[in-house]
């Protein structure tokens, strides 16, 4: 199929269409909005379930309804939107049953900006409304890439009956990118393949309950235990990631979504002034790529980790590599994108030929934005 | 001699043999009767998927025996929305009591009925949160003694009781909106007729309906079982008056046929 250029909330939407997303329920926030609008128009067409909610509160219940009643279901907002959402997550993750979110993250806290942002890191890969789970989150750091993880997205819910986030930001949804759309799939009307979970009527089977309500501490430890049998599980099957020059880097730079997309250019420019830089990418938050990471760690004698945020995924790359290399961090906050310059002069800085791990001579100096990670809280308070 | 015997009553199909966790004297388990009676009637047990709320009717997913689905606080209308929209040809209905619906619920009742969504709503008010030991609710009357306001309501700083059938009616969609209690033999026959017209509404496809049914908590109000009843009457019935909110003229076809 040819490739065309498509924006990128309208392309993960047509991506969800062809994947087979049955009923999508949605509210209008910049920088996702286009999303709602193309399924609007997308979705009756096809004779599919297509509601605007009252609220992100509303849209994400009645996915909720929609994915106990077995359909490929999904939803999509920004961050304000999301925290909104995060009550039903909870249910959601507890009852068991598949269902997509988009977020194109967007400037916080509070009503913030909307610029793109990761800053909601924490709040989509450690599962952001009460009590334990973990939703399987991708990062796309491209508009090809959104539409392959959205297509996916459904597979890997259904398979594990779990939640499965697309991590993008107002960079991913706004921006315009050749694509190659997958090809449309034919399926089976819902409710006429029965997979021993979903409410369709009790009709010639016993009656099913949907729920999430464990009053014995026992049984809820029991259904506890089941999810983290179930994460680990993920953990095992569904790690992805991607690597520019890694293998063999002494400075490589660790950084996922639009941040890894800007952070690619400053790499390959380190790589032609002779610089031994890679990048490495984590494409799934949750499960994160803690293996491979370590493994690279090992070799690499200095990391630096770029976010577009304080520093969140920071911590998943410390916990995976911390005990094997000293670790660096450039963020930028509140929606200001760096330009490949400025994570260029990270790298230098970083990097240990240049830098103060290898030949000791003289204090670092970190450029604007870049702390070294045993900075205390206050002098991660000071970046620009 | 038994073979003669001509059973009179049973119970419904559309109940389990379940003994429920309802207080001595509460009626949510009549008014769970009357509907499962209804489902029975109508022959769609096995097509209908229940949605349950949150507070004392959270276990009825337990005691109705079809599909049931447990909702998040106040949300049951939005899931409902999502199971009706994906199985538009089955029977959906909620089962919520008032702090669910008429509290953290309100903005999913409301766009839920202006949708017109093809559901049933079971609205059972007994003026109190019994489920968390008898709060005061939006639908505490006036004066009413409750742990949160233990010197009985006060309009001034609380606001006035909701009357949600009332504020649902000036709605355009809805097909049936109906008030009816259980204080009563009378009523209690009242409110199955209604029930019936509800879930009649959604199979014809008319939209939106939903019975508010006068329910009593006798152990949150303090009262005896028979004076709850009576309390139903002499309390809520003047603030709470019985009727016909809104019947849509499909709906007014439907009822004389």
């Amino acid at each position: 199929m040819a490739r065309e250029l498509w924006k990128g909330n309208e392309a993960i939407a047509e991506a969800a269409v062809r994947a087979g997303l049955e009923a999508y329920f949605g509210y209008p926030i910049t920088p996702q909005t286009e999303l709602l609008e193309y399924l609007a128009v997308r979705m009756p067409a096809l004779g599919r379930a297509f509601l605007q909610a009252e609220s992100e509160l509303a849209a994400i219940n009645m996915v909720y309804g929609a994915a106990v009643a077995g359909a490929r279901t999904m939803t999509s907002s920004s961050s304000p939107g999301v925290s909104l959402m995060q009550e039903a997550l909870s249910y959601i993750a507890a009852t068991e049953v598949p269902m997509v979110l988009v977020d194109m993250m967007r400037g916080g806290p509070g009503l913030g900006n909307l610029a793109p942002t990761q800053a909601d890191y924490f709040q989509l890969v450690k599962g952001g409304g009460h009590g334990d789970y973990r939703p399987i989150v991708l990062a796309p750091d491209s508009v090809q890439e959104a539409v392959d993880l959205t297509y996916v997205s459904f597979d890997l819910a259904e398979r594990y009956r779990n939640i499965v986030i697309i991590a993008a930001d107002g960079n991913i949804g706004q921006m315009m990118e050749p694509v190659e759309m997958p090809p449309l799939r034919e399926r089976p009307p819902v409710g006429s393949v029965d997979r021993g979970w979903e409410l369709t009527g009790a009709v010639g089977r016993p009656r099913r309950i949907a729920h999430s309500l464990n009053l014995s501490p026992e049984e809820m430890a029991r259904v506890n235990a089941s999810l983290q049998n179930k994460a680990a599980a993920i953990a095992a099957h569904e790690v992805r990631y991607s690597e520019r020059f890694a293998e063999d880097a002494d400075l490589l730079v660790v950084a996922f979504g639009s941040a890894a997309r800007i952070a690619q250019t400053a790499v390959r420019q380190a790589r032609e002034e002779g610089l031994n830089v890679g990048l490495f990418r984590p494409i799934s938050l949750f499960p994160f790529p803690t293996d491979r990471l370590a493994h690279l760690a090992t070799r690499a004698q200095r990391l630096l980790v770029v976010e577009l945020n304080a520093g969140q995924m920071l911590e998943d790359v410390r916990l995976a590599a911390g005990a094997y290399a000293p670790i660096d961090f450039f963020g930028r906050m509140g929606g200001v994108l760096p330009m490949p310059d400025e994570i260029y002069d990270a790298i230098r800085s970083a990097y240990p030929h240049v830098g103060g791990n290898g030949n000791g001579k003289g204090k670092r100096s970190l450029p604007a934005g870049m702390r070294p990670l045993t900075g205390s809280w206050s002098e991660r308070m000071s970046l620009n | 001699m038994i073979g003669n015997l001509i059973p009179v009553y049973e119970r419904p199909h559309a109940l389990t043999e379940t003994v429920t966790h309802y207080c001595p004297g509460c009626t949510h388990g009549l008014i769970h009767k009357l509907v499962a009676e209804t489902l029975d009637e109508m022959g769609v047990t096995e097509q209908t998927i229940g949605v349950a709320s949150v507070g004392c009717s959270v276990f009825s997913y337990n005691y109705f025996n079809c599909d049931f689905a447990s909702a998040a606080h106040g949300r049951a209308p939005a899931m409902a929305t999502g199971i009706k929209r994906v199985h538009p040809d089955r029977i959906v209905f909620t089962y919520q009591g008032d702090g669910d619906l008429a509290a953290i619920g309100t903005g999913e009742i409301i766009h839920t009925a202006a949708r017109n969504e093809n559901i049933t709503v079971i609205f059972v008010n007994n003026g109190i949160y019994g489920m968390t030991g008898g709060q005061m609710a939006p639908t505490t009357l006036p004066g009413m003694k409750t742990t949160s306001s233990p010197a009985g309501r006060d309009v001034k700083l609380t606001g006035a009781p909701i009357r949600m059938s009332e504020m649902l009616a000036t709605l355009d969609g809805p097909a049936f909106i109906a008030r009816r209690s259980v204080h009563n033999p009378a009523n209690v026959n009242r409110t199955r007729k209604a029930i019936r017209a509800a879930f009649e509404a959604q199979r014809q496809g008319l939209g939106f309906s939903i019975v508010e049914i006068l329910s009593s908590c006798p152990v949150n109000w303090g009262k005896t079982p028979v004076d709850a009843l009576k309390f139903i009457e002499d309390g809520m019935l003047p603030y709470y008056p019985l009727g016909d909110f809104k019947v849509s003229e499909a709906m007014k076809a439907l009822l004389r046929a």
